[in-house]
């Protein structure tokens, strides 16, 4: 039988003091463990989040991405006359060339310059990317030296403003629009026509890979058992969401990162837990003597300092978490961007934080863990008080 | 002790119980043999000097220490033969205790702590309730139950500690010197509460005291020295 929980409610409220000290600890522990998941949650959404079911990628056989890949134009030619590509009103395939190029752009904040993709697409390119739309002026011409930015990457590199102009090869590129990604891959992109791409990069009869929308999901199965078997091209075809799934892998530093600090911090956090444990048990000595005369178990008193240990945790967890919700939404509430190095495309890929529930579950089972593994020691000792001692105890 | 009917059985029977504990490298007895026998009822006083062993007693007839060697037999059962957990179990619905400093749980009202020891039983909630308005009333403290130790006085304390030890309805009642840390008023009005369980409620009371005045509420006085009893004292009813 375990003692009421109003027990151990009462007894971390008259500690207040102690427990204080106590909760705020934990709550930056977890806090900082739920905002570095949250960062890699919100690359991890930015690429799973990218891409159409319909469409299917093509990129050479053995290239893990887009940057390292090449496809030529003859290969172009060749696949866009394939019956299963659907077709637009006027009767052209949907079918977009492009070129993945790397630029160095400098950050608006002055701290040197980052690399961004810029992707040349063909004609077909915007339309099989329904998530991309135009929100500020114009889209790029074709056969022009124009761009049209993502918005969240405007905010961060100087010369992306409408009117603005960076270098690109041996050329200068203007600004003329801005686009939004929808949260998706794209928002880390700069887009321009791919023939004028291929000329500035002097990439002569190179693209880097080919979008295809098939007619139907059949068709899909169809085309991409073509691709696969056709051994003259030597290209490998994928879902587009699948391909972008798999580029998840900017990640994982944050992830190991998440998992380094936390550990790290949690030991603080244990040893802060154990601190207050055992000054509440060595101040409540009598108390433990006279339960256990009443007749509680050594495990009764176990149970009930674990479970003490538990909740002063779970207060923390609760403030940690909500510490880390309250900074994302305020974040995201200003439109704050955060980018990192992408370890496919080594471009500076841009996102924010995203806290999702299960986020918020795993950041208050670490502290309930913190806790419980805190107060294990001061629980043993305070059931293995003597009765008599105990309460001699003053 | 007889009646009408014959020999009354003991609640408690004593046999050649002894204590000693270890100091350093020096075993020192506390108890040496003591053999008695507790009838249903009774109101035993055990008094003595400083060390003469009186707590001690009172610790391992109720059960919450062990002795050397010797046998304690309450209500037939042997506690030495009870493991940890058993003997937990046993106290809870064999003995009530009463301690010189009260010890209430300050975090929980009168009327919490008056349940602790019914948490352990398999009484409904409504059950417990019940037990718990009986046994603050009994006390006189009915109108006390939502008031947590620091809003009562000494008195008002240690008789909430008394409706405590009562709640599971123990046939045994151990008080360890609890007069002591009160005035004169409370603690006369703690022995005659202590009197009544015994007298009107058949309660077995088992009182340790250095109180010459306080130990005149019992039936009956052992004085221990040096570990042995050294006078057995029957008064032939109750005073004052």
């Amino acid at each position: 039988m375990v003692l009421p929980l109003k027990y151990n409610i009462r007894n971390v409220w008259v500690r207040w003091r102690a427990t204080t000290s106590t909760i705020l600890g934990i709550a930056l522990v977890v806090s900082v463990f739920v905002l570095l998941r949250a960062l890699a949650r919100g690359i991890e959404a930015s690429s799973g989040n990218t891409g159409d079911a319909r469409n299917v990628l093509i990129v050479r056989k053995g290239s893990m991405a887009e940057s390292g890949s090449l496809v030529t134009l003859d290969q172009f030619r060749t696949i866009r006359y394939f019956e299963e590509i659907a077709q637009t009103p006027a009767g052209q395939p949907l079918i977009s060339a492009e070129l993945v190029m790397l630029v160095s752009v400098p950050r608006r904040t002055g701290a040197g310059e980052a690399n961004t993709l810029l992707r040349g697409v063909t004609a077909q390119g915007q339309e099989l990317r329904s998530q991309v739309t135009l929100i500020e002026g114009r889209w790029f011409r074709r056969g022009q030296r124009e761009v049209t930015v993502s918005r969240k990457l405007a905010q961060r590199f100087s010369g992306f403003e409408i009117g603005g102009s960076f270098k690109a090869g041996p050329d200068r590129l203007t600004v003329v629009g801005h686009f939004d990604g929808a949260g998706s891959a794209f928002d880390s992109e700069a887009w321009m026509d791919a023939d004028e791409a291929r000329s500035i990069f002097d990439r002569g009869e190179m693209y880097s890979s080919l979008l295809v929308r098939p007619r139907d999901a059949a068709a899909l199965v169809s085309f991409t058992n073509r691709i696969a078997q056709d051994k003259r091209l030597a290209l490998r075809a994928e879902s587009e969401r699948g391909y972008y799934e798999k580029q998840t892998v900017t990640a994982a530093p944050f992830k190991i990162l998440a998992g380094l600090l936390g550990a790290a911090m949690s030991v603080g956090a244990v040893f802060a837990a154990m601190n207050t444990m055992y000054a509440s048990v060595a101040s409540r000595t009598r108390e433990i003597g006279t339960l256990r005369v009443l007749g509680y178990s050594r495990g009764s008193v176990v149970i009930c300092f674990l479970l003490e240990g538990a909740l002063l945790a779970a207060l923390g967890g609760a403030v940690g978490c909500a510490v880390a919700v309250g900074i994302t939404m305020t974040l995201a509430a200003r439109g704050t961007m955060f980018g990192s190095l992408d370890f496919q495309s080594f471009a500076e890929t841009v996102y924010q934080f995203r806290i999702t529930p299960d986020l918020i579950v795993l950041g208050m089972v670490f502290a309930v863990a913190i806790g419980l593994f805190g107060s294990l020691f001061p629980a043993l000792r305070a059931a293995r008080l003597p009765v008599i001692s105990a309460l001699k105890s003053l | 002790m007889e009646t009408s009917h014959g020999p009354v059985e003991p609640i408690v029977q004593i046999r050649d119980l002894t204590k000693i504990y270890r100091q350093g490298d020096i075993d020192v007895t506390a108890l040496a043999g003591v053999s008695l026998d507790i009838a249903p009822g009774e109101f035993v006083v055990l008094m003595g000097p400083s060390g003469s062993g009186k707590s001690t007693l009172l610790h391992l007839l109720a059960g919450i220490d062990r002795a050397t060697s010797g046998t304690v037999l309450v209500q037939g059962i042997n506690i030495a033969n009870l493991n940890e957990s058993e003997l937990a179990g046993w106290r809870n619905q064999n003995v009530g205790f009463v301690f010189q400093s009260f010890n209430l749980i300050p975090v929980l009202t009168a009327a919490e702590n008056v349940e602790l020891p019914l948490l352990l039983t398999a009484l409904s909630r409504s059950e417990r309730k019940a037990q718990v308005r009986t046994a603050l009333e009994l006390v006189g403290l009915g109108d006390r139950a939502h008031h947590r130790p620091d809003q009562l006085s000494g008195g008002q304390q240690q008789r909430v500690a008394i409706a405590r030890a009562i709640a599971t309805d123990p046939a045994l009642l151990v008080a360890d010197e609890p007069t002591g840390n009160l005035d004169a008023k409370s603690a006369a009005d703690v022995l005659n509460l202590l009197q009544r369980l015994s007298r009107e409620a058949g309660k077995t009371v088992i009182m340790v005291t250095h109180d010459p005045k306080a130990a005149s509420y019992g039936t009956r006085s052992l004085h221990l020295e040096k570990g042995e009893v050294e006078r057995d004292v029957r008064a032939t009813s109750f005073t004052p």
